[in-house]
C-alpha cells in the first residue's frame, strides 16, 4: 500500500451508495458497511486502495484505520497496488487446475508477456491467480472485472484477451456451447422429466 | 446454575462460564493459547479442544458456554489426538529457535509442546519467515514465532485502549503489526510481552541479558505511581534485571505500566553510593561518621521550627516516620509530605483516599474526573476505567484539560469553578450524579495543587456528600500521583504553608536546616543558603544545594511500607542490597539520631513498625481497602475560575529513577521522532 498524491474523496455517486449501505445497519453499527464501502472506493479509484482511502473510510465509518486495513488486507478482492483496466484473475484451485487452469495461466502469461502479479505496459491487463471463484462446475474459470468467463481453453482465452484489448464486446459466462451450468450438449439425467417439461 | 459432568465427575458451576472455566474448576487442565481470563474470547488457536457428548467433533472449550447436563471429556484418546494435531499445526511455521529465544523457560508454546505435543513433526516443507516489526523501544518483535493468537491485538484494544495494533493479511501470510509501523503509543504496552504466549513479543531492554531460571524473584510493591501495583522484582546478583506484574485483582489485576516495568535500569544509574559533605562549597566524599557529625554540628542548638523537612514521592512510611521522630527530637513538627503543595487535609482519612476503591470502578456507573488525568497518573487504573466505559457504557465526565484518555469523555471544560455550579445543582452534571446509583468523583493532584486547592477539595467533598453516597458506597476519591503520599498523610505530615512555606522561609533565611527525604520534585534554589541534608538514592534536583548527602536505598532495596491511593497498606520486600555505602533510610536516621544525642527508640524494623502503628494505626492493617468514616475536610473558599493544569507533564519522567532511565529516555525520544516524522511525511 502506498500513498497517492491526490486527495481522495467520495464522488457523489459513491457517497450515495455508501450512505445506502450504511443505512442497512442499525444506528451506531455503521462499521458493518466497511466491506461494500471499500469496494465502492476501490472502483472509484481505478481498482485499488491507498492509505488515504483507508483513512478516509476509517474516518467516514468512525473506525480506527488499522481496523479498516485489517479488513482490506484480509480479503483478496481488495487491491493494494495499481491494477490494469482489466484485472485477469485466473482460478488455480483444484477443480480448475484439474481442468487445465495451468494452460490458461500460461496462455495469458505468454500472450500478455507478463508474470503473475504484473501489469502490461499499456496498463490494460493485470494478471493474478486466485483461489476458487465458486464456479467450479464450469472450470476452468477466469474472473475479469465483474464478469466470469468459464469453460475456457487457451485459444478462447487468447481470443478473449484480444477482444478486450481491442475494446470489442465480449460475452461473459461459458465460452463453449452451454447454457449457464447446464450439462454440455443435452441433458444426461432426468431425461424423462426434462422431456416432459419442454 | 448448570450441572455438568467433566471426566466422569459432576460439578455445578456459575451460569455464563465457559466449558474451559468449568473444566478448570473441576481440576482438569486445559491447554490454551488464545484464551486469556482478562481478554475477550477469540477461539482461534483451537488448543483447548475437548470432547462433548453428542457433538460430532471436539469443541473449543474456551468459546463454548456451559449448559446443564453437558458431558465433557478432557482425557480421552480423541482429545489427546486433537491436541497433538493442533500442536503440530501450530509448530509448522514456528521456527523452534528456543535456544536463542528470550521466552525460553517461560514459554507457553514450549511448555505445552512438551506436555501435549507429539514430540516430532512431519512437516518437511519450508517454513515462513516474517520481518520484524517496529513497536517502539520497549517491545522487541520476532514475528516468525507468532502463532496468531491475537492476544496482543485484543489487549491493545480492550485494555490499553489503542487501536493501532492489528493482524494484516490472512492465512499463513498473517502479520501482526502496528498501523504503518508506528510505535505502540500506550503507557501499558509492555504487558503484551507477558501476554504473548510465545517469543514473538519480548522485552527489548531485557533482551538476551538473562534466562528466567537464573533470576531470584522477590515479590514487592511498585512506587512509580500511587496505585501500589503488585510486582515481582527479578534480580541476578546485585542487578535488577526486570520487573513483572503480580496478580492482585483489587489493585493492578495483572497489568503494570511501562514506567513500572521499565524504569528499573534507572536503579543502577546516578546512584548516591557514599555520603558527601560540602567542604569549601564543594561536595566531597566522606564517611558516615563525618557526614553524621557535619549534620550534628550544623544542627547544634536548633530548635522548634528552625528545622523543617520535606518528604519525596517515593519515600516509604518507615523513613518518613523516622524523620518525623528526628524532627520531633528537636521539637519541630515542620515536616510536609506534599512536595507539589496539594491542599490535602490529613485530619480525615476519607478526605485523601480513594474511598470507592480501585476495584470500585468496576461497579461505578458514572465517573467525574476533577483535575486528574488517570492515563498519565495511573495507567493501570485508567485501563479499569476504559473497561467500564467499553464494557458497561459508563459515562466519564472531565473537568480539567481535555486529553486523550483512550475512551470518550464528556469534556466539561477546565474551569474549576464549574464545581460550584454542580454543587448548587445548576449544572447538568449534578443531575447525572444524582441519577447514578454508584457515582464516583475522582479528584486529582492537578486540581488540589492550585492555590485554591483547599476550596476545590471542599467543593468536591460537598458534591460527593450531596450526590455520591449510597448504602455501602462512598463515591469520593482522591487519585494520588505519589506512592508515599497517603502514608505521609497517615503520619500527619502536613504543615501550615506546606512545602512552599518551607521554601519561602528558607529563602528568607528563617530556617536553620532543611531535610529532604528523596524530595526531588521541588525547585531547591531557595535552599542555596540554608543547611540542607539530602537523604535519598539518586543524584537529582534534591542534591543541588545539599550540604550533606546521606545515601539511601531505592525501593527495590528495602523492606518497607507503602500505602496506596485507596489507603491499602502493603509491604515491599528487599530484592537486592543498596549499592556501596547506601543504607536503608530509616537506619540512617536512627544512626544520625544517635550522633545527635537523642536516639530514636527502635532498633529493628519490627520495633519501628510497632511504634508507627501507634501513630498511624492503619499502617498495621495489611492488604485491605479500608472503609473510612466520612467527615468534613477542605477549606471553604472561593474557587477562582481558570484552567486546571495537569499534574504530570511527562509520564516517563516523573521521578529520579525514571529520569535517569535510558529506557524511559528512549520512550520520550521515540514519541518525539514520531511526531516529527508525521509532519515531515504526511503533510
Ligand atoms: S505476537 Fe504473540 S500475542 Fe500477538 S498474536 Fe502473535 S503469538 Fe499472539
Ligand atoms: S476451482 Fe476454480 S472456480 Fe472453483
Ligand atoms: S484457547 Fe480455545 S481456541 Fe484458543
Amino acid at each position: 500500500m502506498s500513498g497517492n498524491a491526490e486527495k481522495f474523496e467520495f464522488s457523489s455517486e459513491t457517497a450515495a451508495s455508501a450512505e445506502m449501505h450504511v443505512a442497512k445497519y442499525p444506528a451506531g453499527k455503521q462499521q458493518s458497511a466497511v466491506m461494500p464501502i471499500l469496494d465502492l472506493a476501490q472502483r472509484q479509484n481505478s481498482g485499488w486502495l491507498t492509505q488515504e482511502i483507508i483513512e478516509y473510510i476509517a474516518d467516514y465509518l468512525g473506525m480506527a484505520p488499522m481496523k479498516v486495513l485489517e479488513v482490506a488486507t484480509f480479503y483478496t478482492m481488495y487491491n493494494h497496488k495499481p491494477v490494469g483496466k482489466h484485472h485477469v484473475q485466473v482460478c488455480g484451485t483444484t477443480p480448475c487446475w484439474l481442468r487445465g487452469s495451468d494452460d490458461i495461466m500460461n496462455a495469458c502469461k505468454k500472450h500478455l508477456g507478463i508474470e503473475k502479479g504484473e501489469t502490461t505496459a499499456d496498463g490494460l491487463f493485470t494478471l493474478s491467480e486466485v483461489e476458487c471463484a465458486g464456479a467450479c462446475v464450469n472450470a476452468p474459470v477466469v474472473a475479469i472485472g465483474d464478469d466470469y468467463f468459464e469453460d475456457l481453453s487457451p485459444e478462447s482465452m487468447i481470443e478473449l484477451l484480444n477482444k478486450l484489448k481491442n475494446g470489442e464486446a465480449v460475452q461473459a459466462g461459458p465460452q463453449i456451447d452451454r447454457q449457464t451450468s447446464a450439462p454440455i450438449g443435452k441433458a444426461t439425467s432426468l431425461t424423462d422429466f426434462v422431456g416432459k417439461e419442454t | 446454575m448448570p450441572t455438568l459432568t467433566i471426566d466422569g465427575k459432576e460439578i455445578t458451576v456459575d451460569n455464563g462460564l465457559t466449558v474451559l472455566q468449568a473444566c478448570e474448576e473441576a481440576g482438569a487442565e486445559i491447554p490454551r493459547f488464545c484464551y486469556h481470563e482478562r481478554l475477550s474470547i477469540a477461539g482461534n488457536c483451537r488448543m483447548c479442544l475437548v470432547e462433548m457428548e453428542r457433538a460430532p467433533k471436539p469443541i473449543a472449550s474456551c468459546a463454548m458456554p456451559v449448559g446443564d447436563g453437558m458431558v465433557i471429556t478432557t482425557n480421552s484418546e480423541t482429545v489427546k489426538k486433537a491436541r497433538e494435531g493442533v500442536m503440530e499445526f501450530l509448530l509448522i511455521n514456528h521456527p523452534l529457535d528456543c535456544p536463542i529465544c528470550d521466552q525460553g523457560g517461560e514459554c507457553d508454546l514450549q511448555d505445552q509442546a512438551v506436555a501435549f505435543g507429539r514430540g516430532s513433526d512431519r512437516f518437511e516443507e519450508g517454513k515462513r519467515a516474517v520481518a520484524e516489526k517496529n513497536m517502539g523501544p520497549l517491545v522487541k518483535t520476532e514475528m516468525t514465532r507468532c502463532i496468531h493468537c491475537l492476544r496482543c491485538v485484543r489487549f491493545a484494544e480492550e485494555v490499553a485502549g489503542v487501536d493501532e495494533l492489528g493482524a494484516l493479511w490472512r492465512g499463513e501470510n498473517t502479520q501482526i503489526t502496528t498501523y504503518l509501523g508506528q510505535i505502540l503509543d500506550s503507557e501499558m504496552s509492555g504487558n503484551v510481552i507477558d501476554l504473548c504466549p510465545v517469543g514473538a513479543l519480548t522485552s527489548r531492554p531485557y533482551a538476551f541479558t538473562a534466562r528466567s531460571w537464573e533470576l531470584k524473584k522477590t515479590e514487592s510493591i511498585d512506587v512509580m505511581d500511587a496505585l501500589g501495583s503488585n510486582i515481582r522484582i527479578d534480580t541476578r546478583g546485585k542487578a535488577v534485571m526486570r520487573i513483572l506484574p503480580r496478580l492482585n485483582d483489587d489493585v493492578n489485576e495483572e497489568w503494570i505500566s511501562d514506567k513500572t516495568r521499565y524504569a528499573c535500569d534507572g536503579l543502577s544509574k546516578a546512584r548516591l553510593d557514599q555520603p558527601y559533605v560540602k567542604l569549601d562549597g564543594k561536595l566531597t566524599p566522606a564517611n558516615w561518621a563525618e557526614a553524621f557529625n557535619a549534620v550534628a554540628d550544623a544542627l547544634k542548638g536548633a530548635n522548634g521550627s528552625d528545622v523543617a523537612a520535606i518528604t519525596g514521592d517515593m519515600a516509604d512510611m518507615e523513613s518518613m516516620f523516622a524523620l518525623k521522630g528526628l524532627l520531633a527530637s528537636m521539637s519541630s513538627d515542620r515536616i510536609d509530605c506534599r512536595q507539589d503543595g496539594a491542599a490535602l487535609d490529613a485530619s480525615c482519612r476519607a478526605g485523601y483516599v480513594m474511598n470507592s476503591g480501585i476495584a470500585g470502578i468496576d461497579e461505578a456507573d458514572y465517573i467525574l474526573l476533577v483535575g486528574s488525568n488517570p492515563r498519565s497518573e495511573a495507567p493501570v487504573l485508567n485501563s479499569r476505567i476504559l473497561a467500564a466505559v467499553k464494557g458497561r457504557g459508563v459515562t466519564v465526565a472531565n473537568i480539567g484539560s481535555a486529553e486523550d484518555l483512550t475512551y470518550r469523555t464528556d469534556e466539561l471544560g477546565d474551569d474549576a469553578s464549574i464545581l460550584d455550579k454542580i454543587l448548587s445543582g445548576k449544572h447538568a452534571t449534578a443531575k447525572a450524579l444524582k441519577d447514578a446509583a454508584k457515582p464516583m468523583i475522582i479528584v486529582g493532584q492537578g486540581a488540589l495543587a492550585r492555590t485554591d486547592g483547599g476550596a476545590i477539595l471542599k467543593a468536591a467533598r460537598d458534591i460527593a456528600d450531596k450526590y455520591c453516597m449510597a448504602d455501602g458506597w462512598n463515591g469520593f476519591n482522591v487519585l494520588h500521583t505519589a506512592a508515599s503520599r497517603v502514608g505521609g498523610l497517615d503520619l500527619g505530615l502536613t504543615t501550615d504553608g506546606g512545602a512552599d512555606g518551607i521554601m519561602d522561609d528558607a529563602a528568607a533565611g528563617k530556617l536553620k536546616a532543611v531535610f529532604l527525604l528523596g524530595a526531588d520534585e521541588i525547585d531547591t534554589s531557595a535552599l542555596k543558603d540554608t543547611f540542607t541534608v539530602y537523604i535519598g538514592s539518586h543524584g537529582d534536583e534534591g542534591v543541588r544545594h545539599a550540604d550533606v548527602i546521606l545515601p539511601a536505598a531505592a525501593y527495590s532495596e528495602k523492606s518497607a511500607t507503602y500505602v496506596n491511593t485507596e489507603g491499602r497498606v502493603q509491604h515491599s520486600e528487599k530484592a537486592v542490597f543498596a549499592p556501596g555505602e547506601a543504607r536503608e533510610d530509616w537506619t540512617i536516621l536512627r544512626a544520625l539520631s544517635d550522633v545527635m544525642g537523642h536516639r530514636l527508640p527502635y532498633d529493628s524494623l519490627e520495633a519501628l513498625r510497632e511504634q508507627m502503628a501507634i501513630v498511624a494505626p492503619s499502617s498495621a492493617q495489611l492488604d485491605q481497602k479500608p472503609d473510612e468514616a466520612w467527615g468534613d475536610f477542605g477549606t471553604k473558599g472561593k474557587i477562582t475560575s481558570g484552567g486546571i493544569a495537569p499534574a504530570i507533564d511527562n509520564f516517563y519522567a516523573t521521578n529520579p529513577i525514571a529520569r535517569v532511565s535510558n529506557t524511559m529516555a528512549d520512550c520520550i525520544a521515540a514519541r518525539e521522532t514520531e511526531v516529527e516524522g508525521a509532519t515531515g511525511t504526511n503533510g
